[in-house]
């Protein structure tokens, strides 16, 4: 079972045998590769446009200062100031905007924003809601009691008025850039994360292995980390796949209401949308359904993709269990009809 | 009915249970919401109003409006402006808060209740369908529905139908809620603008608000459309494999009814609870909707004071905001063990 998948996975030399030992660390990422492969139908297509989608966004952040034709905030080119709203065509591919700026450029270092602001986000809220959630679960007693309230009342606050607050608050002691929207959103998601691997700790407390490891004197640092972490996170990728589409929304919200990255810092396309509202009144389309439509690819990538693993990963969704059994046809047909 | 009133017993206790779960979740946001509006640098006079005042006045409206006393003491004053719902009025504009919520708060519930309307009204017939016709092209296309809805902002979608609808076609009023001379004719009876034209039988005004109110809801509507889509899908799914859905079909009631009656009902209580989950995300498109329109709601006001760092207002806001969300939760608990016994404990 493990020789052929570990070696399916690692890239395949097979006359090289892998040691086991690695086996054990890979166990839930290649147990989850191994349940990606198995997508089938809507699902795989599911998996892989979205995949597609977010790869082609990640290379246009990664890469915006080389694929971009101009810089964020530029709006002059060798001396000569760019046309003011101009339409697209031209120089400018999709037009400009009323700062004169390149929408086309806008759009494309609007992605890097966006992604650095997920990737943050997502990785402060995995960093603070999956040890809380761990330890709040597996203790108990009034903390965790205290904890579930505070995160309840944080999850049922209308979550764009809580990013909203906390960026307005962390206006003037962290300024207005990557790092107070990343925090914003990630306040926003930490409940989640919370409650869904408490909810799992709360159950594999209970397993025997948990029980045996107690037995034998781990100390609850050792049956967390090398117990329980592994089989609490499994539904971890779905929820950061989603919250990561979310946190793209809340961003551009954010950005929408004016309390967002500021222009100076980077380009965001929820500030282009601010602006792009009188623009619309003027029949002025190109500065609002470029970012916009920017917003909503990568979003519906990032949903797919979450969507998708969702399918594949959860069990009360997922049709086939295991793996797709290939009979030898005609052979053994006789007696299999009358089993 | 009979059947109520002998479980009636047991629904008054779990009410109870439920309601007495409220009041630390109620004190936990109040804190939150007290603490952020603390931790803000600056005390809220100084933000709304330094610069324009001297200093010797701004002592006096400090003192005027209590942010000169100990801490323990505001959030006491806090808790009492909460249960007695008078807010004060805003450092900015004099407004007493209480106003404010009544007035732009009608707004808001206008444009909620008909966004509400709008996502049921197209979410659970499509995936209704598309759950019963799982991983057919009509699933594939709920699916997709759902998912793009979903993505796109809600301040996108409303852009794109201005631009059509307004600025194109010209069929529907770009922003506003009414146009200025129904807004000074028509009186406030309800400050909901349909309610209040078809309250005075005023044809113009009702047709006025109507076409106002299209877009807006419409816009917050397809957000929560895929919500709704997603829920009845994956949830009628799941009813459709239960035992009794079986036997019903082996008993040859209909397809539909064995989807409608056997299978929808049972797949409504989830339903009904992820909804009551979405307030949140109603109000916060809210929030979003309203600034695109310039729709006169709550969160249109919200924005305006946060901006001006009234923070006497904000905090009254979002009080509001919060307390909504917790009533509406319990409102939703209270619906769903009324439709099924086996959520009472």
């Amino acid at each position: 079972m493990t020789a052929p998948s570990v070696a399916e996975s690692g890239g395949g030399s097979i006359l090289e045998p892998t040691p086991t030992p690695s086996d054990r660390r890979q166990g839930p990422i290649n147990r989850l590769w191994q349940q990606v492969k198995q997508a089938q139908g809507f699902s795989k297509w599911l998996l892989w446009v979205g995949a597609a989608i977010t790869v082609i966004f990640v290379v246009l952040a990664v890469f915006a200062p080389l694929i971009a034709p101009y810089g964020f905030d530029q709006y002059t080119s060798g001396g000569v100031r760019f046309p003011k709203q101009a339409a697209p065509g031209g120089s400018h591919w999709f037009g400009t905007n009323v700062r004169s700026v390149d929408v086309l450029s806008v759009v494309i270092y609007g992605s890097r924003t966006a992604i650095e602001v997920v990737v943050l986000a997502v990785l402060f809220s995995l960093l603070v809601g999956v040890p809380l959630g761990m330890i709040s679960g597996y203790y108990g007693g009034w903390l965790d009691r205290v904890l579930v309230l505070i995160m309840d009342a944080l999850f049922a606050f209308p979550y764009l008025l809580l990013a909203i607050v906390i960026a307005f608050l962390l206006q003037d002691s962290v300024g207005s850039g990557v790092l107070t929207a990343a925090i914003a959103i990630t306040v926003i998601y930490v409940p989640q994360y919370f409650r869904v691997v408490r909810g799992s700790v709360l159950s594999a407390r209970e397993e025997p292995y948990v029980e045996a490891a107690r037995a034998l004197g781990a100390r609850p640092r050792t049956i967390m980390g090398r117990y329980l972490f592994f089989n609490v996170i499994q539904s971890v990728p779905v929820i950061a796949t989603l919250n990561a589409a979310d946190a793209i929304l809340t961003l551009a919200g954010l950005g929408f209401l004016g309390f967002g990255i500021q222009p100076t810092q980077a380009a965001e396309w929820g500030y282009e949308l601010q602006r792009g509202v009188a623009d619309m009144g003027a029949g002025l389309w190109w500065t609002s359904i470029f970012p916009g439509g920017a917003i909503v690819l990568l979003v519906t990538g990032l949903t797919l993709v979450g969507e998708g693993l969702n399918d594949v990963l959860n069990p009360v969704l997922r049709k086939r269990s295991g793996r797709p059994v290939v009979l030898p046809r005609r052979i053994t047909r006789g007696p299999e009809e009358n089993a | 009915m009979a059947v109520v009133a002998g479980s009636s017993g047991s629904l008054r206790r779990y009410a109870l249970t439920r309601l007495a779960l409220v009041i630390p979740m109620v004190l936990i946001l109040l804190t939150l919401v007290f603490v952020l509006m603390r931790v803000a640098p600056g005390d809220p006079i100084q933000s709304a109003l330094g610069g324009k005042l001297s200093p010797a006045q701004l002592a006096e409206k400090r003192h005027a409006a209590g942010f000169d006393k100990p801490m323990i003491v505001q959030y006491l004053e806090y808790l009492r402006q909460v249960v007695t719902f008078n807010f004060g009025r805003a450092i900015t504009d004099n407004q007493p808060i209480t106003t404010i919520l009544r007035v732009n708060g009608a707004a808001t519930l206008e444009l909620t209740v008909s966004a509400l309307v709008v996502a049921l009204v197209i979410g659970v017939p499509v995936g209704l369908r598309a759950g019963r016709l799982r991983d057919s092209a009509f699933d594939g296309f709920g699916r997709l529905f759902g998912i793009v809805t979903y993505a796109a902002p809600v301040f996108f979608v409303g852009l794109i139908f201005q631009l059509v609808f307004s600025k194109w076609l010209d069929w529907l009023p770009n922003s506003g809620q009414l146009n200025p001379i129904d807004q000074a004719e028509l009186p406030s009876h309800t400050h909901l603008s349909v309610i209040d034209a078809i309250w005075d039988r005023n044809g113009a005004a009702f047709s006025d608000s109507v076409k106002h109110l299209i877009m807006p809801a419409l816009t917050l509507g397809l957000l929560l459309c895929g919500v709704v889509i997603r829920l009845i899908r994956t949830n009628i799914i799941q009813t459709l494999k239960g035992d009794y859905v079986e036997a019903a079909r082996a008993r040859g009631v209909p397809e539909r009814r064995v989807v409608l009656r056997h299978a929808f009902r049972n797949a409504l209580v989830p339903v009904v609870t992820v909804m009551g989950l979405q307030v949140a995300l109603l109000l916060s498109g809210a929030v979003l909707t309203e600034e695109t329109f310039n729709w006169p709601g709550i969160g249109n006001r919200l924005v305006s004071y946060l901006s001006n760092r009234d923070y006497v207002a904000v905090q009254g806001i979002i009080t509001v905001f919060a307390l909504a969300v917790v009533i509406i939760s319990v409102l939703i608990d209270f619906v769903n063990a009324a439709i099924d016994p086996r959520v009472r404990y």
